[in-house]
């Protein structure tokens, strides 16, 4: 089965998963005040769910036959392309996401685009090094007082 | 009218405004020139700074800026490169590379450039016709009709998907519908389909969720495969056209400027089909002689398509400025900046805040000029910036897109939520699922819900269908464009395989 096909079945798993929620749990609980009107919070996620199933059935059993043209990626190949470098700088954002808070931004930001440049083969450390810095100073200045949003900028056990 | 003009030229001229404009339109241009980031990303990106300006008129004025800066930036690589930056652009490589490669990169970039300015300003005086037009049919619109516009412009999107394509296009659009019931609705007060969980009370993050679409699957593509950057080391030089030559694409623009307008407006068309249509009318209605040039180095095929999508850019404004329904994903994420900026675009904006409207309207005037006197003359500086290193670059996208979600929501879980989305529209995308459809779902979604609740309320239940010609005529125009593609793909294999058709 083509990855496109499975994906339509995940997707399916979703439709009915709300389809359940929407159709068998949402309505319990509904104020009696409310059970008057003609439309129930339920009342459009119930049309949305029965729409989307009949939507990934569609594609799951194959019925519009799409004419196969070339993939900028082919998945089934994955492997040949850059995919550690990707898988990399993905659990880099996630770190960055951790890290955020208690590092503060300067030192997360600068980190993340060294070793982002780094994970892509990057060596020059003299040039890394100051980008990194100068680009997460300004930002942090941008951000901070230009536009007015609250970034803590140093780690917490400085104070920052 | 006169007078909305003059309030228009007002704003869009006050320092501000005009500095929005400029910097808009290079920041535009700088990064829809890299190659595999289109203007949807580069919107995505530029949306935290817009919404913290406080100001929709600048803010509008400067999303406007930078999306036909990635538009102008995106031919210059596919004349420059071969390499389209952004999906609307790559009919013009068909002949703007060839051109380049016979050493006149310089006037491909200035027919490129004329071209793009022309279609522009005359879409935008189109413009100025059509929307005052239609924002006043719309006023008489209500909520039913409302709910049954936007039915019809998600099934056009989904119709113009393509073939094979339709089914996928649904599911899409059904499924950022589905997304955007997620969290505490103001119809009902109450939570919904949060799990629990308290981070999903307000929903999910508008800006997350475009970021994650758009900008991080296509960083991803970029490291899974680093596209050939060579090729650009010629220098730049005799940037003039001729009279004759000028003589001879003037009427393609005049064309193309009027077909990819309309295109524009419909919902789901688009720069891109404009661009190819243009394109493959003016070969088919050219000479027998110019005919063969197409391919090799036609001005006018180069002409046709800069035109068209440019006017196809400024067509699809039509529908976000007087229905407040966007009709392509770019438009959709502008209308999500305009709704965090309290500004709600439809027929009432045109009445309610008018400096806006105009503003809008005569800010696109000034970007094409902007455009056109800004970076003729800076194109072979501007073109080094594809020298960046890719090192560098992708870092920093990543890290532009992490800021996004951030600032949007001030909020570290975002961030997970960003990383998780945009594996999934990662995958999405080797699946030839089209991502566009979803946002645009999500972000109608809460206002297709509202009106459907409204009109459920007025008739007491579903009546309002039937008890209304217009609506019922509108749901029945979608209905027919969600079968009648794939009807007409299964009767065109059932004759392919030698099947009788059954009448």
């Amino acid at each position: 089965m083509a990855l496109d096909r499975w994906i339509a079945l995940v997707l399916l798993g979703i439709c009915l998963a709300y389809g359940y929620a929407a159709w068998f749990t949402m309505d319990g609980n509904l104020a009696p005040f409310m059970r008057r009107t003609p439309i129930w919070p339920s009342t459009f996620p119930k049309v949305l769910s029965v729409l989307g199933i009949v939507a990934a059935s569609c594609v799951l059993l194959g019925f519009e036959k799409a004419t196969p043209k070339e993939a900028d990626i082919d998945y089934r190949r994955l492997w040949e392309y850059h995919l550690g470098q990707a898988l990399l700088l993905l659990g880099l954002m996630v770190a960055y996401a951790l890290c955020l808070r208690p590092l503060g931004f300067l030192v997360s930001t600068a980190a993340f685009l060294i070793l982002g440049s780094f994970i892509l083969g990057e060596r020059k450390w003299h040039i890394m090094i100051p980008v990194s810095l100068i680009a997460a100073g300004s930002v942090w200045y941008l951000v901070q007082e230009v536009l007015g949003i609250y970034m803590r900028p140093l780690p917490g056990f400085v104070g920052g | 009218m006169l007078e909305g003009l003059l309030i228009g030229l007002t704003t869009a001229l006050s320092i501000q405004n005009l500095l929005m404009v400029v910097a808009g339109c290079l920041i535009g241009t700088f990064i829809g020139m890299l190659p595999g980031l289109g203007p949807m990303s580069i919107i995505a990106i530029m949306i935290p700074v817009a919404i913290s300006m406080g100001d929709p008129s600048a803010a509008l004025i400067l999303l406007a800026g930078v999306y036909y800066g990635a538009i102008f930036g995106g031919s210059t690589s596919s004349i420059l490169l071969n390499a389209p930056g952004v999906a609307g652009t790559v009919a013009s490589s068909f002949d703007g590379y060839p051109m380049a490669r016979q050493g006149k990169a310089g006037k491909a970039l200035t027919i490129a450039a004329i071209a793009s300015f022309a279609g522009g300003t005359i879409g935008a005086l189109l413009l100025i016709v059509f929307a005052p037009a239609l924002s006043s049919v719309a006023l008489l619109f209500h909520s039913a009709e409302y709910f049954a516009l936007m039915v019809v412009g998600l099934s056009a999107i989904a119709a113009f998907a393509g073939t094979g394509q339709v089914a996928k296009a649904m599911i899409m659009t059904i499924l950022g519908l589905i997304m955007a019931t997620v969290g505490e609705g103001a119809l009902f007060n109450l939570p919904r389909f949060t799990m629990g969980i308290m981070d999903l009370q307000s929903g999910f993050g508008f800006i997350t969720l475009a970021m994650a679409m758009f900008a991080l699957p296509e960083a991803l593509f970029l490291v899974l495969k680093p596209k050939n950057l060579q090729g650009g080391d010629d220098e730049i030089k005799d940037l003039r056209i001729t009279g004759p030559e000028a003589k001879a694409i003037a009427p393609v623009i005049g064309r193309q400027s009027l077909q990819g307008f309309f295109i524009g407006v419909l919902p789901g068309a688009g720069a891109t089909i404009a661009s190819f249509l243009g394109y493959a009318v003016e070969r088919n209605i050219a000479p027998k002689e110019e005919q063969q040039e197409f391919g090799k180095g036609s001005i006018k095929g180069l002409a046709a398509p800069e035109t068209a999508n440019n006017a196809a850019c400024t067509g699809s404004f039509v529908p976000l400025l007087t229905l407040g329904i966007p009709g392509s994903g770019t438009t959709a994420i502008l209308l999500g900046a305009l709704i965090a900026l309290n500004v709600t675009p439809g027929p009432r904006l045109m009445i309610d805040d008018p400096q806006i409207f105009w503003a809008v309207i005569m800010s696109m005037f000034i970007g094409n000029l902007v455009l056109l006197i800004l970076n003729l003359p800076l194109i072979p500086y501007i073109a080094k910036i594809l020298a960046v290193p890719r090192n560098y670059l992708i870092p920093f996208i990543l890290f532009f897109t992490l800021m996004g979600a951030y600032i949007g929501q001030n909020n570290a879980t975002e961030l997970l939520l960003l990383v998780a989305f945009g594996i999934c529209a990662t995958a999405l995308k080797f699946a030839d699922y089209p991502l566009a459809p979803l946002l645009i779902g999500f972000i109608l979604g809460g206002m297709m819900e509202d009106n459907f609740a409204r009109s459920m309320q007025l008739y007491d239940g579903v009546a309002f269908i039937w008890e209304r010609p217009m609506t019922l005529a509108l749901l029945v125009i979608a209905a027919i464009l969600v079968v009648l593609p794939s009807y007409r793909a299964r009767r065109k294999k059932a004759r392919e395989a030698g099947v009788a058709e059954g009448d």
